[in-house]
This record gives structure tokens, sequence and C-alpha cells, in this order.
């Protein structure tokens, strides 16, 4: 399976990232590389395999709902690059 | 010899006979930093002020015979992916410069809370994706015993630091090998433990299903103290698992006659390095003096391991580094007119080419269509990783490989080459993705350089680990060679 250019920009969008034409060339070469290597995987049967998300086999935990003190406003504001009243801000989503 | 030279309960033992206190240890690895650091690039920032002023504060604590533990007045350098609050916590990367933390991971918390003092935050590769520290965003850090060779990575900053004598220990996290292989190459001991053995919070996430933090430090005993403070069950992870109580230094005294190791033919066959085979062979030699019985055995699976890892833990990265987006932390690009743009140029802006490439792969490997060939597929190939390695310790109480394949590489000779630069950790990864403890013990030099033998136990059983590398260590001197800081005529072991 040949990974295009088009389609590497279309994963770059999903990614938020942006890549200059050159670069694309090349992450295309780099990922038509890896994924042949990575086609290996083809050869295993996992025909009625569960897949593994975790080793531990823990389920959910819970904890009890109760109030206890939270970062100070401030301080969870401290690393932001905008804040007005007390929030984050964001650039414009809608007029 | 300096006192930077020792190993941690070499200084525990001299701090309990009062002979030395903790700022004459602190002194001696300023001293060493003053005189390596620039050629290292172990450190991302040093803090030897405050650290200065917490080595006099447990200067009195062990006048007064009042220690705080085994680990009070020791220097232990911290990763820079681990969070400490006040301090700037970049993991390497400049999408994250200028960021503080408000808040200390557990593990770091826990060493505080036990006297250890923190002389810096150490260089990694960028977002710990990498195994040469050649990704750092700001500066490679370099191998102390040849400096025109990488220290591995991504702990390299960790590994180089401690091998140097510019900290005592130091905390490292391991996604695919990133405690064990720098280890290796720098000739230091390392931990990864079973996966929620330590508490992750606070380590920023790379692979959260594969993440685990564990020491780096001189010697198997030192690792010992290291994981008894930092191991336990934390109500702020989830994922962190209450293992009960286990005395892991007391546990290195055990006899290891009648163990059984296991070599997997898999890990010895084409692309090892003869050297490494050697010395690898030289050390399971002195595991059977000591009694250990010796199998081969087969894990078939191995040489698929490195796609699912690179697979899954891509996959996880792209969805864990999707915060990263200049509004709530982080440098953010100029500009702030319309929202994905200013996304897309904060992202584009702030992350490396490994990074990104990593991004890419996960963000590929989870979109509609290729989600059952690449991602769903890797994590069925997970299972029978898992059930094999299962397999396997019902007959050897643990596993007996190289830590990699080769010797520590040159600067620049796998930056080209992604692919072959994901070789280097093809020993290390089949490791995360079964959640299984492993140590990386020095075995050995060849070329001068440094060689590691990794240890692989079943889940929880660090004990078991870290007591056939410390019954090794007692009977060999590979762990004590020094990049510096030899005496006059004292030679090391090659």
């Amino acid at each position: 399976m040949r990974v295009s250019e088009e389609e590497v920009r279309r994963v770059a969008e999903l990614a938020r990232l942006a890549f200059s034409e050159a670069e694309l060339r090349q992450l295309a070469g780099e990922f038509n590389r890896i994924l042949e290597a990575f086609a290996k995987l083809n050869e295993v049967d996992t025909t009625g395999v569960p897949p593994t998300a975790h080793v531990l086999k823990v389920k959910n935990r819970f904890r009890a709902d109760q109030v206890r003190p939270s970062l100070p406003r401030a301080e969870a504001l401290g690393n932001a690059n905008a804040v007005k009243d007390g929030s984050f801000v964001a650039p414009l989503i809608m007029e | 010899m300096e006192l930077c030279d020792l190993t941690l309960h070499e200084i525990k033992d001299l701090f309990a006979q009062k002979e030395v206190l903790p700022s004459l240890v602190m002194a001696s690895v300023v001293k060493r930093i003053e005189e390596v650091e620039e050629k290292l690039g172990a450190y991302l920032a040093l803090d030897l002020e405050a650290a200065m002023a917490a080595a006099r504060a447990a200067d009195e604590r062990i006048k007064a015979g009042r220690a705080l533990g085994p680990l009070d007045g020791i220097p232990v350098a911290i990763k820079d992916n681990l969070c400490q609050a006040g301090r700037e916590s970049t993991c390497a990367s400049r999408i994250l410069q200028g960021f503080v933390p408000p808040y200390t991971a557990t593990a770091v918390q826990k060493l505080l809370e036990q006297g250890a003092l923190v002389p810096g935050r150490t260089n990694m590769d960028e977002f710990a994706m990498g195994s040469s520290t050649e990704n750092s965003a700001f500066k490679p850090a370099k191998n102390p015993w040849d400096p025109e060779r990488v220290p591995g990575g991504s702990s390299g900053g960790s590994a180089a630091a401690v091998a140097a004598g510019e900290a005592i220990a130091a905390l490292g996290s391991d996604t695919g090998g990133s405690i064990r292989q720098p280890a290796a190459f720098c000739g230091v001991t390392g931990l990864k433990p079973t996966y929620g053995l330590v508490s992750r919070y606070g380590l920023v996430a790379f692979a959260s299903s594969f993440d685990q933090i564990g020491p780096l430090a001189k010697d198997a005993e030192d690792c010992a103290l290291m994981l008894a403070a930092i191991a336990g069950y934390d109500p702020l992870d989830s994922t962190s698992v209450r293992n009960g109580q286990v005395d892991y230094p007391k546990e290195l005294e055990r006899e290891v006659a009648g163990r059984t190791i296991g070599l997997p033919r898999e890990y010895f066959g084409e692309g090892l390095d003869p050297e490494v085979r050697r010395l690898i062979m030289a050390a399971v030699a002195h595991l059977e003096e000591l009694g250990v019985r010796v199998v081969e055995l087969s894990l078939k699976l191995t040489e698929y391991a490195l796609p699912v890892y690179y697979l899954i833990s891509s996959a996880e990265a792209s969805s864990n580094l999707a915060r990263y987006d200049g509004i709530r932390y982080g440098r953010a690009a100029a500009g702030r007119e319309d929202l994905a743009a200013y996304y897309t140029r904060t992202r584009a802006e702030g992350f490396g080419p490994e990074v990104k490439r990593r991004i890419m792969l996960g963000t590929y490997a989870l979109s509609a269509g290729y989600y059952e060939a690449y991602y769903q597929k890797a994590q069925q190939v997970r299972t029978l990783i898992c059930r094999e390695f299962e397999e396997a310790f019902r007959v050897v109480d643990a596993i007996v490989t190289p830590t990699s394949p080769t010797l520590p590489f040159r600067l620049g000779e796998r930056l080209a080459d992604p692919l072959a630069m994901y070789l280097s950790d093809v020993c290390t990864v089949p490791v995360n993705i079964a959640g299984l403890p492993a140590v990386s013990v020095p075995c050995g030099f060849a070329q001068g350089l440094p060689v590691g033998m990794q240890i692989i136990g079943r889940p929880f059983a660090e004990a078991t680990i870290l007591n056939l590398a410390h019954q090794y260590q007692k009977v060999t001197v590979h762990h004590r060679a020094r990049p510096y800081g030899r005496r006059r005529g004292e030679q090391n072991e090659v």
C-alpha cells in the first residue's frame, strides 16, 4: 500500500501540523518505508485474538465523590498565553 | 575516586557513620558538573544553589542522627519530562519552553520528601521520542565514555549524568527502552519497573500504556533503594497498583542458586554485534557459576515487537500530544485570528521532526480506513506477545538478553534514517509491550565502550531481577568502572 503525498497532507491536517512541499515529499517516502517494514504484522494470524489496550487486569477505579481543595485559579492560568476575567482566551471560533 | 563517583549506598553508609556530610557530596557533584557538563550536555537546567541549600539542611539531620531515609542528602537528577513545581519542565521541546508546572510528579515528590537533593533536570529526546538524545530541541547529550558517541536515549541525560558523577542517581522514564538502553550505553544500571508499580502522575505522557518511571544508578543495590523510595499505589494515577510492601534492598541478598534463566534465541541472531554477544555470554557464564540454571528458549514473535511498539506508541502519542495547542500552556505562535491556523502554526513551530513524524504515523494508524489494518492489528499481536512471555515464565524465572544489539553509535550516524534509529530498541520494546520489569546491568567493555545485559522478570518480580543483578555485580567489577575520577594508575576493567 503506497501512501501518496496527498494522503500525507490530509493526515497533517488531521494532526494540525503543517509541512513544506519538500517536507511532505520526504515524509511520504519515510512513511512508505516504515509502513512497508511494519506490513510484516500481516504474517501473524490474529483471527479471534482480542486486542490488548492495557496490560493490567484492573477495571475502572472509583473514588469517593468528595469536595477537596484544587489548584487555585491563578496558578491554573499561570502558563496561559492569554487570560481574561479568570479564563483562558482562545482565538475566535465564530462571530 | 571522588565522592561523586561513589554509589548511593556507599554514601548512605558514610552518612550513617558521620564520616561525610551531604554538603560535601553535593560540592563534589558541583565540581564534577563544572568540569564536564559543558562537554556532555547531560542537563537542560541546573539548580545548584537550591540543591546546596537543601544539602545544608540535610547536614543537620545527618549530624543529629535523624536522616529521613536512605536517600536523605543524596543528589538525584530528574529527567525533564517529570513535572517539578516551580521549575521549568520542557521535555526538551520548544513547545513547552517556559512551562512551569504548578505541581510535582509523585515520584519526584517522594524523593524530595525523603530528603533527596535535585541538582537539575536532565536532557532527553524531545517528549522521550528517540534512542540517542539527539532529538533534544536544545542540544544533544554526549556519552561520557566517548563524547563523539551518543549516550542512548531517551533518558540519555540521566544516564550520562550518573555515569559521569554529575549526580549520584537519577530518575528516567522508559516507554520502549528509554531507561535501559542509555543505561547500557553509559555503563550504569537502569531499571524499568512493571507497568503500574510507580505512579505516572506528573510524568508528561508519551504512550500511556507503555510509559513507566524508574531509576538509573550505579548498581543494582542503588536501583533497589531508589525503587523502594518511588514505588507504590497513588490515588492520583488510576493505573498504579497496590503491590504489597516488598523490601527490595533486603531481597538482594537471596541465594540465586537454583534459579532458571532463559536465553531467547531470537535476541541472539542477526544484527547482534559479535562483541556484545561475547560479553553477554560471559555474563551468563558468571551467573551459571553462581548456580543459576540456563536454558535456551524461543520467543517467536520477537520480530513483530518493533512494528507493534511503533504503531501503538505513535497512536497513543498522537492522541496525548493533541493537548499542545498554545492555549493553556506552552509556547504559542503569533497571531490569533483563526483557531485552526493558530493550532497548526503553534504545533508546526513547536514540535521537532521526530515528534512530528510520530504524530503523523499515529494519526495515520488511527484514521478511518487504516485503524483495523494498523492499530487494531498491532493491539492483537500485542496480546500474542504478552501470552508468549507468560508461557516462557512458566519455565524460567528471568529472561536474559542484550540490552542493545550494538555498541553506542556515533552522533549523527542514525539521524537520517528513522528505521535504523528504531532498530536501536529491538531488544527493549517487547518488555514494554508486555508491561514487564527489566534491568540493564553493565557486563563489560568492547572498544572501550560499555555493554549492558538485560534481565527481564515476571510482572512485579523486580526483587527477582534485582537479586540476580546484585549477585552478578558481587562477583564482577564492570559496574565499578567510571569514565572520570579514576585514581592514578587505576585501570578500568576492559
